[in-house]
């Protein structure tokens, strides 16, 4: 298990690095392309340092702030409070900040760049619709994320995704009130080299939203198993997460402040699946987590 | 000249994997330690819910003075108990909490007592710290457990006989330990 945990944070920080260096890309594709210079390369190096920075050590507050959570009064949610502290005492970890999202579809989300710094979010259908044992399975769930070191990555994608977005977005208005001006320059400066880069950063800058998204479904999928798993780990007890899996498969209310943004960090997938049918295979390359029938299954094994 | 470097560096790595390894050693086995302490601190929260308990019971229903007597006792004893040793203190973790689930029977025929937000809150207290007693024993075992795997394996083996890092113990559940008491909602 701890192997696992120290695999999981190598492979995190590969991820993050990845990440930057995307980021980076983006930046001087979008720096050559528009005849930055030396100024504008200092301009995007403090750029991607500064938002990487900020996406450390805010990455929670956003997401926090994107579902709408507020944080949880201990004598009010009683219950959430008492099964969060037991399965810390049975993981070792220190009890993170816990939060209610005022919303009535069952859901539960993560985040945090460190155990020591997490915090476990719930809403108030789920408070509602799980008995104990079942809550006690999300919850279990939830906390291995923050002790596998799921929740930094989970988390920093939401902010880097965005920003590489939005990066990706101001260029091509750039370039289309511009009218591509910076591009043709190249074009008549006889230099095919100059024209390749253009290509290939205007084809990059496409789709690094894309990658980047792409990137943070696959981290996210494999890491719910692992989850699932460890979390039955802790409370030794499977039907609990089973039956808690069924009754969110069974309820088909969207989570109302979940975005595209956020989707990978809840429980289960909280956007609506019933308005995009028709192409099967394709969807499922979006999907943010692995079909709950699966990983009901994939219980059932232990 | 080639030679001395060599040694040099197999000296210092071999050194570097002889802290490496007190080090782990060191920091499981206070893990163990916090563990076990652990136990202690959810029995006795147990133990300090209770007079609230009967309190508020006896409000409600003080001719029931049986079965509260017999809570009071159970505490007591369990408390007591925790000087004594581990199989002792177990027995009387026992008895009481037998004598806590026959309270919680005995409030199934008291509507305004079930209807308390007092009573409530104690018992919703009282079912999680039954858990938390139950995690935190879990908690200590897989402690152990990865304690001894490491003082009994290369290279830790070593520094363990060479520092005497003793193997622990499992906490056993004693016939009947294992069952939670099961409180009627």
């Amino acid at each position: 298990m701890y192997e696992q945990i120290a695999a999981n944070k190598r492979k995190t920080a590969g991820l993050v690095a990845l990440f930057v260096i995307l980021l980076f890309a983006v930046g001087f594709i979008f720096n050559y392309l528009l005849k930055g210079g030396v100024v504008g390369l200092v301009i995007v190096a403090i750029i991607v340092i500064a938002s990487s920075f900020f996406s450390y050590f805010n990455s929670d507050k956003v997401a926090l702030r994107i579902a709408h959570a507020q944080p949880a009064d201990p004598t009010e949610y009683a219950r959430y409070h008492n099964l969060v502290e037991g399965l810390c005492i049975a993981s070792g970890l220190p009890k993170p900040r816990l939060y209610i999202v005022d919303d009535p579809a069952p859901n539960a989300f993560s985040t945090g760049r460190n155990p020591k710094h997490a915090a476990v979010a719930v809403t108030t259908g789920l408070l509602e619709k799980m008995n104990r044992v079942e809550l006690e399975g999300v919850l279990a769930h939830e906390l291995s994320h923050i002790r596998n070191y799921d929740v930094l990555i989970m988390t920093l994608a939401v902010t880097m995704v965005g920003i590489i977005a939005l990066l990706s977005d101001y260029f091509l208005r750039i370039m289309f009130w511009t009218g591509g001006r910076a591009g043709r320059d190249d074009n008549n400066g006889n230099n095919p080299l100059g024209i390749v880069f253009a290509v290939v950063g205007f084809i990059l800058l496409i789709f690094a939203p894309i990658i980047a998204t792409l990137m943070q479904f696959a981290v996210s999928r494999r890491r719910e198993y692992q989850a699932d798993a460890s979390g039955v780990l802790l409370t030794r007890y499977p039907p609990g997460l089973i039956s808690a899996l069924e009754k969110l498969k069974a309820d088909h209310t969207a989570t109302h402040f979940a975005s595209k943004a956020t989707a990978h960090l809840w429980i289960e997938e909280p956007l609506d699946k019933e308005t995009n049918k028709g192409d099967t295979k394709w969807n499922h390359l979006f999907d943010t987590h692995p079909p709950i029938d699966d990983r009901i299954h994939a219980l059932e094994q232990m | 000249m080639v030679a001395v470097i060599v040694i040099v560096i197999v000296v210092v790595l071999a050194i570097l994997l002889f802290v490496l390894a007190f080090n782990s050693a060191v920091r499981l086995r206070n893990r163990v330690d916090s563990a076990w302490s652990q136990i202690s601190v959810q029995l006795e929260r147990r133990h300090d819910l209770i007079p609230n308990l009967v309190e508020t019971v006896k409000g409600y229903a003080a001719h029931e003075r049986q079965t509260l007597e017999a809570v009071t006792n159970a505490r007591t004893g369990a408390v007591q108990a925790q000087q004594a040793g581990p199989a002792q203190q177990a027995q009387a973790e026992n008895v009481l909490t037998g004598a806590l689930r026959q309270l919680f029977a005995l409030s199934e025929r008291y509507p305004d007592l079930k209807a308390n937000q007092n009573f409530l809150a104690l018992q919703e207290e009282l079912t999680s710290t039954e858990d938390r007693i139950a995690y935190a024993r879990q908690f200590y075992n897989d402690s152990v457990q990865s304690y001894n795997t490491r003082i009994q394996t290369f290279p830790t083996v070593l520094v363990a006989g060479m520092f005497n890092f003793q193997k622990r113990e499992f906490f056993e559940a004693e016939q009947g330990t294992a069952e939670v008491p099961t409180v009627q909602f």
